[in-house]
C-alpha cells in the first residue's frame, strides 16, 4: 500500500472544516473580549451549516482514507446531516436560557462544535480505534456541558455523575476494543468482517472474541442510555441546564445509533447470532422501562429522559433484526426521532413564569387557552412521539416493527406496541393538561423568536411528513444500502 | 366529471374548510360565527360530494370502482389507493351525512372554543371517508388510528364531568386493540409482498397464520364494534362525550368494528373466519341477552342507549359470520340503520340535555304536553331501534335473524331476544320521559325543538323510513360487494369447521 493514497483529505473535508471552524473561534471568542464572544454563537452555527452543505460536495463512494481507519459513504453522509442540523439548532435553542442566567461563556459554542466533530468521526469510524477516538472526543465536551451551569449543586453533580459512569463506560469498550483484537488480531473494521466471513464451518468462533463484542456493545449502550446502562440518564438529563439537555437528546444519539449500527452491522455483521439475543434483551428492558418508568414523572426533563431511554429501545428493535430493512428503519426513526425531540424541547425551553423557566409538566396547565400555537405544536410532539398516526413518529415506528416481523421476531415487535400503548398514556397525559386543564396560573408567552421559530418547523415536519415522505424515505434507503455493502 | 379524483376530493375537502377556520382571526364571537358557518358550509359540500359518489357508482359491476392510485412510500409497495365497492359507499354517505348532522345540531349548544370544535367534527369526517375509501392497509391504518387524535379532543375538552377519566379510557382501549392489528399487517404484507387490500382478499394465507392474524384482527375490531366483553369504554366514553361527539362514535365509529371483519377478517382470512366462528355467536349472543338486560337498569339516557348499541352490534356481528348472503346484507343493513337510529337516539337525548342539563330518565315525565314534535320524532327512532316493520331496524334485523336461522337456529334464538328485550327499555325509556304528568316545575316551561334541530332530524325521518320501506335502493349496490366475500368463504373451512358448523 502506498501511504500517499491514503492520505487523502477530501472524505474528512467536514472533520478538517469543523476542526478548523472549533480552533478559529477559540481565537475569536478569546481575543474578541466581550463582542468577540457574543460573535462566537452565530458563527458556531454558521460553521455547522457549512459543514452540512459541503458534504453534498464530497463523493460518497464509498471513500476509505487515513489507511482504512476512516470512511466516508451515503450512511455517513445522511447521519452527519443529522448530526450537524441537530447540533446547530441545539445551540440555537441555548441562547435565551443562557441570556437568563448570565451564562455567557463563549466555550460553549465550541464545546459543541468539537463534540460534533466527535460524532462525525464516530459516524465514519472504520476501525475500533477510529470508535474509540471518535466516542471521547464526544464524551469530554459533553462531561464539561452537563456541568456547565456550575453554580448549581445540580449541574455540577450532573456533569461529575456523567464524568464518572461515562469513563467507566470507555473503559469497558475499550476493554472489549483490545479483547477483540487479541483474538483476532486487528482493529480494522473490514479485516474483522473477513475475519468472521472466512471462519471455518462448523468451529465454534472463540469465546474471547465474544466477549469482547459484548464489551462493546454495553460500552456503547452506555453512551445510547439504553438498559441496564441507563441509570445516568434521567439524573444527567433533570440537573443538566435545559439546553444542554437538548443537545443531549438530539444529535448524540443519532450519532451513537449511527456507529453501534455500522459496528454490528460491519465488523460483526457476519456474527447476528452472537449479537442478535443480546440486542433483542436490550431492546426490550429499554422499551418497556422507558414505557413504565415514565409513568410517575412529574418533571417534564425527566419525563423526557426516560422517553429517550424508550425510544432507544424502539430503534434498537431494528437493529436487532440485523438486516438491511431493519438498518433502514433505524435510519427513519432516528431522523423523525430528532426532529421530535429538538421541537419537544423547544417547548419545553419555552415554559417560563415570572421571567424564569420552570420544567414541571404540571405547569403546562391551561396552555391551549394561553399560547394556542405552542400547544398545537407540543400536542403534535406527544401524539408522534406516542407513534398515533397520521404524525410521523408512527411511520418511523412502522417500518421499525415491519423489519422485526420481517426478522421473526414477532414477540418482540409485539412486547414493542404494547410498551407503546404504555407509553401513549404518559404522553396523553401532557396533552390532557395542555388541552383538558384549567389554570388560574398560566405560563408567560416566551420572548425568544427563535425558539418559536424551531418548534413551528418541527411540527410542521412532523406534521406533513406523510404527505412527503420521499425525500427522507430515499435518503435512508441509500443509507442503509451502503452499511450492507 | 369521471376524471376528476372524486374520493380524494370528497376525503380532503373538509381538511381545506378547517384549515380556514385554523386561521379565522377576530373577536371571539364573530370568530365563532365564521367558523360555524364554514365548517357548515363545508361538510354540507363535501355530503353533496359524497352524492356525487352515489351517482358515479355502477351498482352492477364487481370490485372497486372510482379507483385512484398513486406512489406514497415506492421503497416498500405502500401507495395510495381509493376505491369503494358497495358495502363501503353508504358508510361514506353515513359519515358525510351524519358531519353535517353533528355541525347543525351542535350549532346553539357549543359556546367555548367554536373554532377548535369545528376543526375537530371537520378532521373526523376526513378520517371517516379515508378510512371507508383506503384501499391500502397501511393508508386504513392511518386513518382507522388517526380517528383516535379527534375523538380523544372532543371527549376531553367539550365533554361531561368524567371527560377525562373517559377520554383516556377510550383511547388507550382502542390503541391497545388496534396495535395488535397494526403487527397482524406488517406480516401479512412480509408475507403477501403487498400491502393492496384487493390483493390481499385473494391471497391464500397459510392455515396456522391465519389463525394468529384473525385473533390480532379480532383484538381490535372487538374493541371497535364493540363486543361484549371488550364494551366497557363504550359506556363511559358515550356518557362524557359531547352529543355530536356520540353521534360521530355511536354512528361511524362503532361501524369501523363491523366493516373492519367484512374488509379483513372474512375475504382475507376465510379459513379462521370459519373457524372462529362459534367464538363469535357466543360472545354476540351473550352481548345480545346481557347488555339488554343492563339497558334496562340504567338511569342515565345515553348509558341506556349505549348498552343498546352494544346489543344491535351483536347482530351485525353474527350476521357478518352467517356467512350467507342474508345474514352479511343484512348485517350491513343492520350497521347503517343502526348509524341513522343510534345518531338520531343521542341527538334526542341532546335536545332536552341542552334545556335541562341533565340526563337522568327520573327527572323528566310528560314531556308530550309541551313538546308534541320531539315526541313524534322520538317515537319513529324510539320504534325503529326496536325493529318495527316499516323502519329501517326491522329489515337488518330480520335480515340476520333469517340468515343465521339457515346456519345456527339457537343463535337466530337468542338474537331474536333482542327484539323482544329491545322493545322492553325503549318503550320504557319512552314512557318514562315522554308520558306520565308533567310533574315538575321547571319541565312547564320548557321548549319544542328549535327549527335548527328540526332540520337536522329531517334527513334521519327520511332515510328511516325509507330503508324500512323500500331497502332495495341500499341492498342492490352491495350484492356484488358481499357475493365477492362469500365466494372467498365457499372455498374455505377445513371439514371439521364446516361440520362443527353443521353445514
Amino acid at each position: 500500500m502506498n501511504p500517499g493514497d491514503n492520505l487523502n483529505f477530501e472524505p474528512a473535508l467536514i472533520e478538517v472544516f469543523l476542526f478548523i471552524a472549533g480552533l478559529v473561534l477559540l481565537l475569536v471568542g478569546s481575543l474578541g473580549e466581550k463582542e468577540g464572544g457574543r460573535a462566537v454563537t452565530p458563527l458556531a452555527v454558521l460553521a455547522l451549516i457549512v459543514a452540512s452543505l459541503l458534504l453534498l460536495g464530497v463523493d460518497s463512494g464509498p471513500v476509505e482514507t487515513f489507511g482504512g481507519h476512516f470512511v466516508f459513504d451515503a450512511f455517513a453522509a445522511f447521519l452527519k446531516v443529522l448530526i450537524l442540523w441537530g447540533a446547530a439548532a441545539s445551540i440555537v435553542l441555548a441562547q435565551g436560557y443562557f441570556d437568563d442566567f448570565r451564562l455567557h461563556h463563549f466555550e460553549y459554542p465550541i464545546l459543541a462544535i468539537f463534540a460534533s466533530l466527535g460524532m462525525c468521526m464516530m459516524v465514519s469510524a472504520n476501525s475500533l480505534l477510529a470508535l474509540y477516538m471518535g466516542l471521547e472526543l464526544l464524551s469530554l465536551p459533553l462531561y464539561v456541558m452537563a456541568a456547565y451551569h456550575r453554580d448549581t449543586l445540580r449541574s455540577s453533580e450532573a456533569g461529575l455523575k456523567y464524568f464518572i459512569l461515562g469513563a467507566l463506560a470507555s473503559g469497558l469498550l475499550l476493554y472489549g476494543c483490545s479483547l477483540v483484537y487479541g483474538f483476532t488480531g486487528t482493529l480494522s473494521f473490514a479485516e474483522l468482517s473477513l475475519h468472521f466471513t472466512n471462519a471455518p464451518e462448523g468451529v465454534p468462533l472463540s469465546t474471547g472474541a465474544l466477549v469482547g463484542v459484548i464489551f462493546v456493545i454495553a460500552g456503547l449502550a452506555f453512551k445510547l442510555s439504553a438498559v441496564p446502562f441507563h441509570m445516568w440518564t434521567p439524573d444527567v438529563y433533570e440537573g443538566a441546564p435545559t439546553p444542554v439537555t437538548a443537545f443531549f437528546a438530539a444529535a448524540p444519539k443519532v450519532a451513537a445509533l449511527g456507529l453501534i449500527v455500522r459496528v454490528l452491522m460491519q465488523p460483526f455483521g457476519e456474527w447476528v447470532e452472537a449479537w442478535q439475543q443480546v440486542i433483542v434483551f436490550i431492546a426490550i428492558c429499554s422499551m418497556l422501562l422507558g414505557a413504565f418508568a415514565a409513568i410517575g414523572q412529574t418533571n417534564f426533563k425527566r419525563l423526557m429522559a426516560y422517553s429517550s431511554i424508550g425510544n432507544v429501545g424502539y430503534a434498537l428493535v431494528g437493529l436487532a433484526s440485523g438486516t438491511e430493512r431493519g438498518v433502514y428503519g433505524v435510519l427513519v426513526y432516528i431522523a423523525i426521532y430528532l426532529v421530535m425531540t429538538l421541537g419537544t424541547f423547544a417547548c419545553i425551553l419555552m415554559m417560563r413564569r415570572q421571567g424564569r423557566p420552570v420544567e414541571a409538566i404540571s405547569d403546562l396547565a391551561g396552555l391551549s387557552k394561553t399560547q394556542p400555537m405552542m400547544a398545537l405544536a407540543l400536542a403534535i410532539f406527544m401524539f408522534s412521539l406516542a407513534g398515533i398516526p397520521p404524525l410521523a413518529g408512527f411511520f418511523g415506528k412502522l417500518y421499525l416493527f415491519m423489519a422485526a416481523v420481517d426478522a421473526g421476531l414477532i414477540i418482540v415487535a409485539v412486547i414493542g406496541v404494547l410498551a407503546s400503548v404504555v407509553s401513549a398514556y404518559y404522553y396523553l397525559r401532557i396533552v390532557k393538561l395542555i388541552y383538558f386543564d384549567e389554570t388560574t396560573d398560566p405560563l408567560e408567552p416566551s420572548a425568544r423568536p427563535e425558539l418559536g421559530a424551531i418548534a413551528a418547523i418541527a411540527a410542521l415536519m412532523i406534521a406533513f411528513f406523510i404527505v412527503v415522505p420521499g425525500p427522507l424515505l430515499d435518503a435512508a434507503d441509500s443509507a442503509a444500502a451502503a452499511v450492507m455493502h | 366529471m369521471g376524471d376528476w379524483p372524486l374520493l380524494s376530493l370528497v376525503t380532503f375537502l373538509p381538511l381545506v374548510g378547517a384549515a380556514f377556520i385554523f386561521f379565522i382571526r377576530g373577536e371571539a364571537e364573530i370568530a365563532a360565527r365564521n367558523a360555524r358557518s364554514v365548517a357548515l358550509w363545508t361538510s354540507l359540500v363535501t355530503f353533496l360530494l359524497s352524492l356525487m359518489v352515489l351517482g358515479n357508482f355502477d351498482p352492477g359491476l364487481d370490485g372497486f370502482q372510482l379507483v385512484e392510485q398513486a406512489d406514497w412510500m415506492p421503497i416498500l409497495g405502500i401507495s395510495y389507493h381509493m376505491g369503494v365497492d358497495g358495502i363501503s359507499l353508504w358508510f361514506v354517505l353515513l359519515s358525510t351525512l351524519l358531519t353535517v348532522l353533528c355541525v347543525i345540531s351542535s350549532w346553539y349548544s357549543v359556546k367555548v372554543r367554536v373554532k377548535e370544535y369545528m376543526i375537530a367534527f371537520l378532521v373526523m369526517d376526513t378520517l371517516m371517508v379515508g378510512v371507508f375509501c383506503a384501499l391500502d392497509v397501511v393508508l386504513f391504518y392511518v386513518f382507522f388510528e388517526g380517528i383516535l387524535i379527534p375523538m380523544y379532543l372532543i371527549i376531553g375538552i367539550w365533554g361531561g364531568p368524567r371527560r377525562i377519566y373517559a377520554s383516556f379510557k377510550f383511547f388507550l382501549y382502542t390503541l391497545l386493540g388496534s396495535v395488535l392489528f397494526l403487527v397482524a399487517i406488517l406480516y401479512m404484507y412480509l408475507q403477501a409482498g403487498t400491502t393492496d387490500i384487493p390483493t390481499l382478499m385473494t391471497f391464500e394465507f397459510a392455515e396456522g397464520a391465519q389463525r394468529w392474524l384473525w385473533l390480532a384482527l379480532f383484538a381490535s375490531f372487538a374493541v371497535k364494534v364493540p363486543m361484549w366483553p371488550f364494551h366497557t369504554w363504550l359506556p363511559d366514553a358515550h356518557v362524557e362525550a359531547p352529543t355530536a361527539g356520540s353521534v360521530l362514535l355511536a354512528g361511524v365509529l362503532l361501524k369501523l368494528g363491523g366493516y373492519g371483519f367484512l374488509r379483513f377478517s372474512l375475504p382475507m382470512l376465510p379459513d379462521a373466519s370459519v373457524y372462529f366462528t362459534p367464538l363469535i355467536y357466543v360472545l354476540s349472543t351473550v352481548a345480545i341477552v346481557y347488555t339488554s338486560l343492563v339497558a334496562l337498569m340504567q338511569t342515565d339516557m345515553k348509558k341506556l342507549i349505549a348498552y343498546s348499541s352494544v346489543a344491535h352490534m351483536g347482530i351485525v356481528t353474527i350476521g357478518i359470520f352467517t356467512p350467507n348472503a342474508l345474514g352479511v346484507q343484512g348485517s350491513v343493513i343492520q350497521m347503517l340503520s343502526h348509524g341513522i337510529v343510534s345518531a338520531a337516539l343521542f341527538m334526542i337525548v341532546g335536545v332536552i340535555y341542552d334545556r335541562m342539563h341533565t340526563r337522568e330518565i327520573a327527572r323528566y315525565g310528560g314531556l308530550v304536553q309541551r313538546m308534541p314534535v320531539y315526541a313524534a320524532v322520538f317515537m319513529l327512532f324510539m320504534l325503529a331501534s326496536v325493529g318495527l316493520p316499516g323502519t329501517s331496524g326491522f329489515i337488518g334485523e330480520m335480515l340476520v335473524i333469517v340468515g343465521v336461522f339457515q346456519t345456527n337456529t339457537w343463535v337466530a334464538l337468542f338474537a331474536a331476544t333482542s327484539l323482544i328485550l329491545g322493545a322492553c327499555y325503549m318503550l320504557w325509556l319512552y314512557r318514562r320521559v315522554i308520558f306520565g304528568g308533567l310533574s315538575r316545575d321547571d319541565l312547564k316551561s320548557i321548549g319544542d325543538m328549535r327549527p335548527n334541530e328540526m332540520i337536522a332530524f329531517a334527513p334521519l325521518v327520511v332515510l328511516v323510513v325509507l330503508m324500512g320501506v323500500y331497502p332495495s335502493i341500499f341492498l342492490d349496490p352491495m350484492i356484488p360487494a358481499v357475493d365477492t366475500i362469500l365466494a372467498r368463504l365457499a372455498d374455505a373451512g377445513s371439514p371439521a369447521a364446516q361440520a362443527a358448523l353443521g353445514r
